[in-house]
């Protein structure tokens, strides 16, 4: 009976809590070093024992990965996938009112796909259409489940931030806006501009700020004064200011990372992230100095005139320099292949195999203060790992299975023998509703002018 | 001074009986909803309202009668969400408005109104955040602009339908939705039974705004739309706490300004919010539950699905399900564009929707999401009935679930006495292909079913479902 009982137990519990173990692999740990033939021991989501002779528990699922590669979870840190109904609220150079947070969608295809490329992280970001965008979330890849459960949870929420050419760009009236009519000019239309509406906004969230601190003293005190007025848009600034949201800025330019930076050090916070900062390595001293991290393309340039200082030496410079550097993605394809960008740079700047998988791992765990949880084989950390069938830098390289929180969500051999069922499902239902069309007359859809 | 108060009144009763007939329905088979279906029997609506029914009932001498022999009565249909009386083009002001704009599947077939984008009379000044108040009108009451005149009154009537709640849907606060009785009277002011049933809410990307700063105002993105009915909800409470004070004691503060977009929010008692997919009705729930407010969502089409259909479950919240069922593209399909599984499906299970609802008991109504003709009304519902849903609960979805939902069941949704008298008088079963609505009463005023199709209005009181992908 006790059997029996205990037997259904382990049937219902979800596949999260199973026990796993990985073994004859090649554990690249990123943090400490590489293992030749290794296991690692999964239990309840997290790493619980990694070496070349592991305890097996009884019980656990065997996973043979004779001749493969194993690596930590791929995280991303500047994604902007996973969102509904747009990412940009372009419409007023301050919309730190905006959260990606309401708008996740746990659908979208881009993250099946990009847990098929091995992330299972992404920072999701707003878009760069204004100098302070809206505020950002850091997900878990984990298909299937639904937006709250998506959500890293306890990593620190950000805001995005953009320089240079974007935020600037819809300040010049161009093209026709919506109606036809002339689309009305957005302030800042030049870079000095775009310092102006950042500094302004932080002189305004800091009256904010002390309009809230005044109040709560009152009310300490045993006062009963009028609550001051949330507002959303302030509020998101405030927390930059104390401390709890992290600031990711969209950049390009050496001049305005400096300038950033000076007005970061006025307001009294910190940046804790230049996205793309492809001229970073001229300044790379100053970003050190700062504290904050750079987050790049490996070497992608050229593609509008902020971005023509651009080197593929930039990563491992701004490394050398004791940046703690970032490959990101920026889109939903580059996001599937981050492994082969890392590797780039091992040519460009001579990074060694862990400082380039770190790029893609660990440094962005960093970055997004996560690096307790995630981003690199250690016991204690959570099971997000990817196997590759050969070595995880090249472009050879083929993911496997992807693991999160100790749950297989991506098997390509499960994938690739579904695929065939999974076609012939809908052309059937295609079919189906091929047939349905032609055979009832075109009703509902008229609707006000409808009949036959 | 009491005696005249009563003399006045007693005339008034007069003046309304001498207007109104009695009816009564015989010999007709009786669908109460609220109670058992009485195989013959009899029905009597006098001075608008329900004062017999059973099977043995006496007939006023003075009363129109009708011999049910071979007809089943039921009670007025209720649309639960709709625009009528605001009668299309011609009427100006909040006729301009977003279910025209959004336009919709069928490449705007649906809309007679031009496509003039909500944001039109707004870009003179363009929205630099929710201070502005953009796309919103939500001081408007849809009793101030409702017209008696509106021509689809008739052709929505000889459905069966003889009561809509309607809603200003320009913009992301419309404004407030009444529920109204389709006679053909004079005046506006008869239609209404209640003039203020909530307010009507929009957080699709309607309204014509470009993102990207393109020269549109705030908000045009749907995080955009969500962060603007938070903030309104957040400076409606502040302004409410303000005005409080400022009552208590004039002299220790300066008086509130007065915010009228913020006292059609604090007016309304409940919001109507849209959501389709399942992502959406996970999203919106979680919003509504932050504004606090009781709320009814609109849509639903992804509720076939068992964790779209939890949600309402757990939230308690009810729903109008949208009979606009999604359809497949007519004409050939561009490979290179070809429907998701996710579209096939929905195509393929919403109209099972409502039967999935009413098994795992979550309170829903059916709204007619702009199909106005009598076919197209009857085939919708005739959809959901094939697909799952018992005719009796079909019925009871477009009767008693809507009147229940909006609080108005005391006088609204069954054949009972009391209750006003709207009745439909059908050959046949309701909602089959071939059955004729006979007679339908509305507020006890007898109707024929006009034969002829009246022009089309604004459509949809609903943005293109799904439409944020």
């Amino acid at each position: 009976m006790r059997r029996l009982l205990l037997a259904a137990l382990v049937a219902l519990a979800p596949l999260g809590a199973e026990t796993i173990v990985i073994q004859n692999a090649t554990i690249m740990t990123v943090s400490k070093g590489t293992i030749k033939n290794g296991s690692v021991v999964v239990k309840d989501g997290k790493i619980v024992e990694v070496g070349e002779k592991v305890m097996i528990p009884e019980g656990a699922t065997k996973i043979d990965a004779q001749g493969q590669y194993l690596i930590p979870g791929i995280i991303d840190c500047h994604s902007h996938i996973a969102g509904d109904g747009g990412i940009n609220e372009g419409s007023i150079s301050v919309s730190s009112m905006v959260n990606i947070k309401d708008i996740i969608n746990p659908e979208d295809i881009a993250i099946y796909r990009a847990l098929a490329g091995g992330v299972t992280t992404a920072n999701i970001l707003h878009g760069s259409a204004n100098s302070i965008g809206g505020q950002t979330i850091v997900l878990k890849m984990r298909w299937g489940k639904d937006a709250q459960q998506m959500i890293f949870e306890g990593a620190k929420p950000g805001i995005k931030f953009a320089l240079g050419e974007n935020p600037k760009r819809a300040g010049n009236p161009q093209g026709r806006g919506a109606n036809g009519q002339a689309p009305v000019a957005r302030y800042p239309a030049t870079r000095m501009g775009v310092e102006d509406t950042i500094r302004t906004a932080f002189n305004e969230a800091k009256i904010y700020k002390a309009t809230w601190d005044e109040y709560n003293a009152k009310v300490a005190h045993g006062e009963h004064p009028l609550a001051p007025r949330k507002d959303l848009q302030l509020e998101a600034l405030k927390e930059v200011l104390e401390g709890n949201r992290y600031v990711h800025v969209h950049c390009y330019r050496a001049d305005e990372i400096l300038m950033m930076i000076r007005v970061a050090d006025e307001m009294g916070f910190k940046v804790r992230t230049f996205q793309h900062v492809l001229e970073g390595y001229k300044v790379a001293k100053e970003i050190a100095e700062h504290g904050a991290g750079g987050s790049t393309f490996s070497d992608w340039w050229s593609y509008k005139v902020e971005a023509f200082d651009a080197i593929p030496y930039n990563a491992a410079l701004m490394a050398k320099a004791g940046v703690v550097v970032s490959l990101n993605s920026d889109d939903a394809e580059l996001m599937r292949h981050l492994n082969s960008e890392a590797g780039k740079t091992m040519k460009y700047g001579g990074m060694t195999e862990d400082q380039a998988l770190a790029m893609v791992t660990l440094n962005p765990a960093k970055q997004l203060g996560i690096d307790n949880r995630v981003g690199s084989i250690e016991v204690g950390k959570d099971a997000d790992l990817v196997i590759y069938d050969k070595f995880p830098l090249s472009d050879y390289a083929k993911v496997q299975k992807v693991l999160i929180d100790g749950t297989v969500y991506f098997d390509r051999d499960k994938e690739v023998s579904a695929q065939a069922a999974k076609d012939a499902e809908k052309q059937k239902l295609l079919d189906k509703l091929k047939q349905q069309n032609q055979t009832t007359p075109a009703g509902g859809r008229r609707g006000g002018r409808g009949g036959e | 001074m009491k005696k005249l108060v009563t003399g006045l009144l007693l005339m008034v009763a007069y003046a309304f009986a001498a207007e109104s007939s009695t009816v009564a329905i015989r010999n007709a088979k009786i669908v109460t909803v609220s109670g058992p279906v009485i195989a013959k029997g009899t029905v009597v609506v006098r001075n608008g309202l329900i004062t017999a029914v059973g099977e043995t009932v006496e007939i006023p001498a003075d009363a129109f009668v009708v011999d049910g022999e071979g007809l089943t009565v039921y009670p007025g249909l209720i649309d639960a969400m709709s625009t009528l009386g605001f009668g299309g083009a011609s009427t100006g002001g909040a006729a301009a408005a977003g279910g025209a704009g959004r336009g919709g599947r069928g490449g705007g077939a649906v809309t007679a109104t031009p496509a003039a984008p909500a944001a039109a009379a707004s870009t003179a000044t363009r929205s630099m955040g929710p201070e502005d108040r953009p796309q919103t009108t939500s001081w408007e009451m849809a009793v101030d602009e409702i017209s008696a005149a509106d021509g689809r009154i008739p052709t929505v009537r000889a459905s069966g339908v003889t009561t809509a709640v309607t809603f200003p849907t320009r913009g992301i606060f419309g404004g407030q939705g009444a529920i109204i009785d389709l006679i053909t009277g004079e005046k506006a002011g008869e239609m209404i039974v209640t003039p203020a049933v909530g307010q009507y809410i929009s957080i699709g990307r309607g309204g014509g705004f470009g993102g990207g700063g393109g020269g549109g105002g705030f908000p045009s993105s749907l995080m955009g739309y969500i962060a603007y009915v938070k903030q309104i909800y957040l400076d409606a409470e502040h302004y409410k706490m303000a005005k409080e004070a400022y009552e208590k004691d004039p002299h220790s503060m300066e008086r509130p300004p007065y915010d009228r977009a913020l006292e059609g929010v604090l007016a309304s008692k409940r919001i109507l919010l849209p959501a389709n997919r399942a992502v959406e009705i996970d999203r919106v729930l979680r919003v509504a539950a932050e504004l606090k407010q009781p709320t009814i969502l609109y849509g639903g089409r992804e509720t076939y699905r068992a964790d779209a259909v939890d949600l309402l479950k757990k939230s308690g919240t009810p729903l109008l399900v949208s009979l606009r069922w999604p359809e497949l593209p007519r004409g050939e399909i561009d490979p290179d564009n070809e429907p998701s599984m996710r579209s096939l499906e929905a195509i393929e299970k919403a109209p099972s929707a409502p039967g999935v609802l009413k098994k795992a008991g979550v309170r829903f109504a059916l709204y007619s999401d702009g199909l106005e003709q009598p076919r197209d009304l009857q085939r919708a519902v005739k959809k959901a009935i094939d697909a799952g849903l018992s005719r009796e609960d079909a019925i009871r979805a477009m009767t008693l679930s809507p009147a229940e939902i909006y609080g108005v069941s005391d006088r609204l949704g069954s054949i009972e006495k009391g209750k006003i008298g709207n009745l439909v008088v059908t050959r046949g079963e309701i909602f089959d292909d071939r059955t004729q609505v006979v007679w339908v009463i509305v507020d006890g005023r007898h109707y024929k079913p006009a034969e002829t199709a009246a022009p089309a209005g604004r459509g949809a009181a609903t943005e293109e479902p799904g439409g944020n992908q």
